[in-house]
């Protein structure tokens, strides 16, 4: 029995075989519409996040099987005092895969250890949010029709933000990639992830606080929100939010198959304006996390097909 | 000073000045019945100064914890009044509630129960990662 806590598990050839089932999937959802009939999906979500239990919750119907499940800690006997382990292990009794997400980093992999169903990490604290990173992987692939040969640009908050650590981790392990790093430098890439996974890939990366200055060499901008929490002081603050909104203005000189993403939800670190610009893809990446949703769930319950 | 040699026990020898009182600690050695002798910056040909534990009874021995303040260490087993064994310590690739979690964030902050489980992810710089939240625990 297999479950998912951190992008890193999937091999690279897992990765491609799950992009070549939700191409699949897209191509004939009819013939997946009932794969998974008398499955049931207990989505345990400890903190509320509408938009990932949706998807999961959207992905196990389409594929024609049930959900059940709760969406915040208080309707949960978490609220009682009942340990993950005790839960996980009391809904591996009603459910055939679970989907968890928890406040506290780690969790899914506690429930995963005790579960006697599949668990997939549907995010733990700032820590792993792996479907996220396939969501991103398959849009990347969706529209440049590979993940090698790019240069890709994490834009924002880099410290603090799972997405931006777990997508340099999924795409070091191809061949030409190049990043750029553009935040302040109250929120620069923690060095960890600098040595651990761009050094120790050979990935050329470079570090820079100027959005405009580096977006004409991207091939896809990765843009993250700059929260006003994660500054010491609010001047600082105010000096640099702005840089990192990225407007019309600032893809004047960005390449015209720029991919632009974000992992959502957005504030005000993308103008609306951007919306309408074909290179806009954050909404196509939640569409994208729904069908790696379902061909993550066939996996696991081994269900795929060759494809 | 000297500390009389000990006919049943264990001499837990070689250990890198000043982490002795830390061994001492995780072995829980404060709160054994019998004699124990910690001794700290002895006189070393070899090593300059090290520290030197003594146990006046031959107690089962958490080599891992040893192994992972100071492989360099080496655990000698005296049974009347001979060695009887001697043992080099490696780095242990797990540590169970041996340190715990510093991470406020991780899970094993919540829920008491769970073990600490520990492990080495990085042999030459001896680092150990919680398995849960993956934070690197601070030597």
């Amino acid at each position: 029995m297999r479950s998912l806590n951190n992008i890193l598990e999937l091999s690279v050839e897992e990765i491609d075989e799950l992009i070549k089932t939700a191409l699949d999937i897209i191509e004939n959802p009819g013939s997946y519409s009932e794969i998974c009939k008398g499955k049931k999906l207990a989505t345990l979500f400890f903190e509320p996040s509408t938009r990932t239990r949706l998807s999961f919750e959207a992905a196990m119907m389409e594929l024609g099987g049930n959900v059940l499940g709760f969406s915040e800690a208080t309707s949960s006997s978490a609220s009682k005092g009942e340990s993950v382990a005790d839960t996980s292990r009391v809904v591996s009794c009603y459910a055939d895969i679970i989907a968890m997400r928890h406040p506290k980093e780690g969790a899914p992999y506690v429930a995963s250890l005790n579960a006697t169903v599949p668990v997939i990490n549907a995010g733990d604290g700032g820590h792993n949010h792996p479907t996220q990173t396939l969501a991103d992987l398959l849009t990347i692939y969706r529209e440049r029709g590979t993940l090698n040969n790019m240069t890709v640009g994490f834009c924002g908050d880099l410290k603090f933000g799972r997405t931006v650590h777990s997508l340099i981790q999924a795409l070091s392990r191809y061949t030409g990639i190049k990043v750029v790093l553009i935040s302040p430098e109250e929120l620069k890439l923690p060095s960890y992830v600098k040595k651990d996974t761009l050094s120790a890939n050979n990935i050329p990366y470079e570090q820079t606080n100027d959005l405009e200055s580096a977006i004409s060499q991207l091939d896809i901008l990765y843009m993250t929100r700059v929260q006003k929490e994660r500054f010491f002081n609010e001047e600082d603050y105010l000096r640099l939010k702005d840089s990192y909104i990225l407007d019309p203005d600032k893809l004047v000189t960005a390449k015209k198959d720029l991919v632009i993403m974000h992992p959502l939800p957005r504030v005000n670190e993308i103008s609306v304006a951007v919306d309408a610009d074909p290179r806009a893809h954050y909404f196509d990446q939640v569409l994208n996390g729904k069908y790696m949703r379902m061909a993550l769930i066939l996996m696991l319950l081994g269900l795929n097909r060759e494809v | 000073m000297r500390v009389d040699g000990i006919q049943n026990g264990i001499v837990i020898d070689h250990i890198t000045a000043g982490k002795g009182m830390k061994i001492y600690d995780l072995l829980g050695l404060k709160d054994k019945e019998y004699s124990v002798a910690l001794m700290i910056n002895v006189v070393s040909n070899k090593m300059g100064r090290k520290d030197i534990i003594k146990i006046d009874s031959v107690m089962p021995i958490d080599y891992d914890v040893i192994g992972y303040v100071d492989p360099g260490a080496t655990v000698n087993t005296i049974k009347d009044g001979k060695l009887v064994d001697k043992a080099a310590l490696k780095l242990p690739k797990k540590l169970v509630n041996v340190i715990r979690c510093k991470n406020p964030r991780c899970i094993s902050s919540q829920e008491q129960e769970l073990d600490q489980i520990f492990k080495l992810t990085d042999e030459g710089q001896q680092i150990y990662r919680c398995i849960y939240c993956e934070t690197a625990a601070k030597q």
